[in-house]
């Protein structure tokens, strides 16, 4: 087993640039359902790729393509930040 | 003969998947509604190698999840048409993703063929595919194609017809894990016991949607002679952990997958990362947005005034000439004053709303409209409305009809309702001739900033109202925003002029149906009872305008424009050709124009009042009809009919008050 695991922190926390990688996904319904065919799953690395201009939404990385996601719906998923 | 093959093309949003659809079926194209629903079905036809293919291009979807329209009916085509051939068209450089609908796919039973598209793209940047050894991984044909030069269509439609023939099911799909299988195969041998859902349902497709917590197919369960041990056995399952569980493992099968047929890449900075430092920079963005939007307005009147010029003289030149030599006289006066005059207003118009569409499609088409939503989503998060209605808002600009239409990619319900109310206040196409009409004959060069100011004027009635639905007929938090961010692609020409030409055509069907109607009405009502001049105070329109002029006297009008405003809700052009009607009985021959300047009874701070009525008020039949189909009841359709006339009569009444106040008139 690898060491513990720092821990976790919402995505809408991730500075811009930097990656991390997912833990959970502790949103419900509709939200929980986008987010994991959209490849937002435990294990996934996830980058932080730029904020839109009035600050909300987020655009991230993920799986080889970018998709925004808004700051509230962000903090549904926690993360630890990657290393590189 | 042989039997025709049905194919049904499957893919994710931005995978050039209407590109393949439209070099598969050429002009061989119908466009029309699935059933019971608005979301678009085109179908195609293609002969190939001695068959008939008949391709019908399904919703773009992420998944087959079904909570939304979209992914109810490309499943359920799939399951109830049972198409010979699924093709899934597949963004090679975005194979992950794309891949996840591929497992889904998979499981419905049908053969698959992969399309895999924009390898050019891929490879171009340095990407490896190996389609051979992932055709062998993934147990399906995998064809190379580019859309756009139409590479790897003959290979493609080889495999269409030679997977056809075989008639085989796809049988290979992926493991869930111990747990889930155990729980799957538990489930499908319950499933067994009744003999009417094998033949309809894939037993194992089933059962995973059961265990993923899909409403829709537990009502279906329900239904059955099974529902109740179906119901014991999901009785203590936590469906969030099972969707978790499933989706991962789908993914984890792609992970397996992939490193063995292909290399990827890594991009630091990719041509599109670079576009968006500046397009959805902090500062840059919204100006350039902003310039973006005036400019594509700008285009569309610009280029569109040589085309409206000749439509003009043409129409001119007929009705002029039908006046001249066709007898007897009330014919003369049905062709010329009815049909030619009220159907050549509306056809003027068709320019601009073309050259509008092909601007839209092109925005669309090249990435920036994702972009669009991703600046303007904070700002119609705080209306209470998704980044997604931006689109049917911007569409709503053309005509309201596609533009509430399009709201089927909105996910919430009551977002989709609030969109769908609050739309027919985005000033459309239509309204804008009655605007070049009377701002041109009462602002002369302010003309410009008037018309500017009434879709300025629409977009705050419409955030207002969105507001005012969100807190109290239709409460609660707006959906969640998960939206793609496509990279920014060379839209084809083709592509753009077709879709142009599908939503043009839609105005024009509308134009010679039911405005034509409409244009015989205003012509009827206005030359009878026999032997009453025309439009006069004794015809039947005079008598409805008369009745209702002390509702719109308040608003500085008279009985001539209440009628053009009953019959604008025909189609709001109308308000124009009824005014031709109703003037051009007064005045000979003088242009409407003339005659509008010359009315006593008008003045500017009244022409004002007039722009803001027929922007606001009650929604055209049109877009009431597709109100009515859209929220599935004449409920909402008529809340839309009232709450447009309150506000268009209580703000025309301001407007032309103030602007009495400062015009004079008032």
């Amino acid at each position: 087993m690898s060491p513990p695991d720092p821990l976790p922190i919402p995505l809408d926390t991730v500075i811009t640039g930097e990656k991390a990688r997912v833990v959970s996904v502790r949103a419900k319904g509709q939200l929980r359902k986008r987010l994991l065919e959209m490849g937002i799953i435990p294990g996934a690395i996830i980058e932080s790729i730029r904020v839109a201009p009035l600050g909300d939404p987020v655009e991230f990385r993920v799986k080889g393509y970018n998709l925004s996601i808004r700051k509230g719906d962000a903090s549904c998923i926690e993360v630890v930040m990657e290393v590189e | 003969m042989k039997k025709a093959i049905t194919v049904a093309l499957a893919g994710n949003p931005n995978v050039g998947k209407t590109t393949l659809f439209n070099t598969l079926t050429g002009s061989r194209q119908h466009v029309g509604n699935w059933p019971g629903v608005t979301v678009e079905k085109k179908e195609g036809i293609r002969e190939y190698s001695g068959r008939t293919i008949e391709v019908t291009d399904l919703p773009g979807t992420y998944s087959l999840t079904a909570y939304s329209a979209d992914e109810v009916v490309a499943r359920n085509f799939i399951i109830e048409d049972r198409p010979d051939v699924v093709v899934q068209v597949v963004d090679a450089s975005n194979l992950e993703r794309n891949l996840y609908l591929t497992m889904q796919l998979a499981e419905l039973g049908r053969p698959v063929i992969i399309a895999l598209n924009m390898v050019d793209v891929a490879e171009g940047r340095g990407d490896t595919i190996d389609e051979k050894r992932l055709a062998e991984l993934l147990a399906m044909p995998v064809i190379r194609t580019v859309g756009t030069s139409g590479e790897g269509l003959l290979d493609l439609l080889d495999a269409v017809v030679a997977i056809a023939a075989k008639g085989e099911k796809h049988t290979h799909t992926i493991g869930y894990g111990d747990d889930a299988e155990a729980l799957i195969s538990d489930l499908v041998g319950i499933l067994d016991d009744d003999p009417d859902l094998a033949p309809r349902y894939p037993l194992r497709w089933l059962a995973v949607r059961l265990i993923e917590g899909d409403a829709d197919i537990r009502r279906v369960v329900s239904g059955s002679s099974v529902g109740d041990a179906v119901s014991a056995r999901l009785a203590d399952i936590d469906f969030d952990e099972y969707e978790a569980t499933l989706a991962d493992k789908r993914y984890e099968a792609i992970g397996a997958i992939l490193p063995q047929a292909c290399t990827i890449c890594v991009r630091k900075m990719t041509g599109s990362d670079m576009i968006d430092r500046v397009v959805t920079n902090k500062y840059l963005g919204i100006p350039i947005f902003l310039a973006l939007m005036w400019g594509a307005f700008q285009l569309t009147f610009a280029v569109a005034e040589p085309f409206m010029a000749g439509i003009e003289y043409i129409f001119g030149w007929l009705g002029e000439g039908v006046a001249a030599s066709v007898g007897p006289e009330w014919l003369a006066s049905l062709l010329g004053d009815g049909v030619i005059g009220g159907v050549g207003g509306v056809l003027v118009f068709v320019p601009n709303i073309f050259i509008l569409f092909l601007i839209l499609s092109i925005l669309e088409g090249s990435g920036y409209l994702a972009r669009g939503a991703f600046i303007m989503d904070r700002l119609m998060y705080a209306i209470g409305l998704p980044g997604k209605s931006f689109i049917p808002m911007l569409m709503g600009f053309g005509c309201n009809v596609p533009a509430i239409m399009s709201t089927r990619t909105i996910e919430d319900e009551r977002d989709r309702l609030i969109t769908i109310l609050v739309n027919p206040f985005i000033s459309c196409g239509a309204r804008l001739p009655v605007y070049i009409l009377f701002a041109g004959v009462f602002f002369g060069r302010d003309a410009g900033n008037v018309i500017f100011g009434m879709y300025i004027l629409g977009i705050l009635v419409a955030i207002l109202s969105a507001k005012l639905f969100r807190s109290t007929v239709l409460p609660g938090e707006s959906s969640p925003f998960i939206m793609e961010m496509p990279p920014y692609r060379i839209p084809t020409l083709k592509n753009a002029l077709l879709n142009m030409w599908e939503k043009g055509s839609t105005y024009l069907k509308k134009a010679g149906g039911i405005i034509l109607i409409g244009s015989l009405i205003v012509w009827f009502l206005a030359s009878y009872p026999a032997g009453v001049g025309y439009g006069s105070e004794e015809s039947f329109a005079g008598m409805i305008g008369k009745f209702v002029e002390p509702l719109v006297a308040p608003l500085g009008l008279d009985w001539k424009i209440a009628v053009a405003l009953i019959f604008g809700f025909v189609a709001k052009e109308i308000v124009v050709s009824s005014l031709g009607v109703l003037y051009g009985a007064e005045e000979g021959s003088a242009a409407l124009s003339d005659a509008l300047l010359a009315d006593p009874a008008l003045s500017a701070a009244g022409a004002l009042a007039v722009m803001v009525f027929v922007l606001l008020y009650m929604p055209c039949v049109a877009t009431l009809a597709v109100i009515k189909k859209e929220t599935g009841s004449w409920r909402w359709a008529g809340f839309s009919v009232l709450y447009g006339l309150v506000v268009a009569w209580s703000l025309a009444f301001v407007t032309f008050h103030v602007a009495g106040f400062f015009l004079g008139g008032a």
